[in-house]
């Protein structure tokens, strides 16, 4: 009996304890992968594809109760939704017949003055199929992915003006992160003052413009569009606009909460902006000045 | 009569295949898009616990770890999240499934309901570590609504393993 193993109804594998913190790593691997280095993407692109057809037939109920709600839609309500957009496009009819001639014109001054010329963007207009589920960040689901064009980081605007950014793609659909999102930036302008900053989500559906120093030329009302520094917005979408200025003489900056300019956060439609074809390089680093003062030359090593 | 820890009825052993289809089926329910409705149970979690309580010898640790990874997949979170809760979950509903049986449904969804709580804490603490924005508290109410399931879920996943009554005159049991 001594060399027998145990009979096979006493096994069990590894000992409970043993698996437990083998697993417990490797998620705790995967989760550091995930959020801080980000190298799970192609991982995480298979699995979607795997689980696609699932999203897809999880996805038709909330499909139904979209559909049934426009179905069920009163007519009078659809009558004055009618009128308003047949009086909008007549407006828009008329700046567009405008716009048409003044861009002519812009052209031609640009090309007297010798300005690089505005390069046009082709854009995709996209369906939003629903939130993403995660309660932690604020992403939707569009109904175009790769198949379509899209690539991640494109910029994402409604009828009114920036809505976020495409930051994952898959073959049939994307995930749009909302300019609200904690981890969303983007570089803006504030018209009035053309003082150039960053705006942050700052997560409960405001925006913050951070960085902004504790006297800087802000005032409540003042419109903030994309500067396009960052080479993937174009320049002059709006943005936002500043709710309030609460200046702390305490801090070295303002706090500066904005309001979002789009509905980002109640939207079906939206365009997905192309990305930007020829940006400027960025300007070569400067020579590094070894006779002058030592001090002076290591600033501008870096 | 020796007190039992299975109900008074005799059950059939489990099926596999049965496990593993209403583990898909809650994962299908968990891909549904109900974006930040609050009180949404995490169903996923709850026949996990389940099945880990019922059978803690054929369902564990590893299942939670595959299902926890096509859940973050299906629901757009970090790649591992819920993965790390199911394994926690499973890890703790199996070690309490010899005590939790011995109750009556509504105490075995009481003995549940801290785990499923559980489960959402270190979701939302590892999340928080990471820097995001915490949800608001309306996100927990999705445990109890989970451990109310918990009594009907009782019925309806044992459902297969009832047998047939069929009463033997000769051997009254």
């Amino acid at each position: 009996m001594v060399g027998h193993s145990p009979p096979p109804f006493f096994k069990r594998g590894p000992a409970p304890l043993a698996k437990l913190v083998f697993f417990v790593l490797v998620s705790l691997a995967l989760l550091i992968s995930d959020l801080n280095l980000r190298y799970l993407d192609a991982f995480r692109k298979g699995l979607s594809v795997l689980a696609y057809p699932m999203q897809m037939a999880a996805a038709t109920p909330a499909d139904f109760v979209r559909n049934a709600s426009d179905y069920f839609a009163s007519l009078v309500r659809l009558q004055i939704e009618n009128k308003e957009l047949k009086r909008q496009q007549l407006q828009g009819a008329e700046r567009l017949l405008r716009l048409d001639q003044i861009e002519q014109e812009n052209r031609h001054l640009r090309e007297l003055l010798e300005v690089r010329t505005r390069q046009k963007v082709d854009s995709v207009v996209a369906e939003i199929m629903y939130t993403a589920k995660d309660p932690f960040s604020r992403k939707v689901i569009l109904d175009k992915g790769t198949q379509a064009g899209i690539a991640a980081g494109q910029a994402v605007v409604d009828n009114v003006g920036v809505v976020g950014q495409i930051t994952r793609v898959f073959p049939m659909q994307s995930e749009l992160t909302l300019l609200t999102d904690k981890d969303q930036a983007i570089p803006v302008m504030i018209v009035r003052s053309g003082l150039r900053a960053v705006l942050f989500g700052s997560g409960n559906g405001l925006m913050e413009l951070r960085y902004l120093a504790a006297n800087a030329d802000v005032q409540p009302g003042d419109k903030v569009v994309t500067s396009g520094l960052d080479g993937v917005f174009q320049s002059g979408l709006p943005v936002a606009t500043v709710a309030r200025v609460e200046r702390d003489q305490a801090q070295a900056f303002a706090r500066i909460p904005c309001l979002p300019a789009a509905g980002v956060e109640q939207f079906s439609h939206v365009l997905v902006l192309g990305q930007r074809a020829n940006v400027l390089p960025r300007p070569p680093e400067p020579e590094v000045i070894n006779k002058g003062k030592g001090r002076k030359s290591r600033a501008v090593k870096d | 009569m020796q007190p039992t820890n299975r109900s008074s009825r005799i059950l059939l052993p489990v099926k596999m295949w049965f496990v593993y289809t209403t583990l898909f089926f809650a994962l299908f329910l968990n891909y549904i898009p109900t974006g930040h409705l609050p009180a949404v149970p995490d169903f996923v979690a709850l026949v996990l616990a389940f099945w880990c309580v019922r059978e803690p010898l054929k369902i564990g640790i590893g299942a939670g770890f595959v299902f926890g990874l096509l859940t973050d997949i299906g629901v757009g979170a970090a790649l591992g999240q819920h993965a790390f809760a199911y394994v926690l979950l499973a890890y703790a509903s199996n070690e309490l499934a010899r005590r939790v049986l011995w109750f009556t449904p509504v105490e075995q969804a009481l003995h549940v309901l801290p785990l499923l709580f559980l489960a959402q804490v270190v979701m939302v603490v590892v999340r928080l570590l990471a820097g995001a924005e915490f949800p608001g508290w309306w996100m927990f109410f999705g445990s109890f609504v989970g451990a109310a399931l918990w009594i009907p879920l009782h019925y309806v996943l044992l459902l297969p393993q009832y047998r047939p009554v069929e009463r033997d005159e000769n051997r009254p049991i």
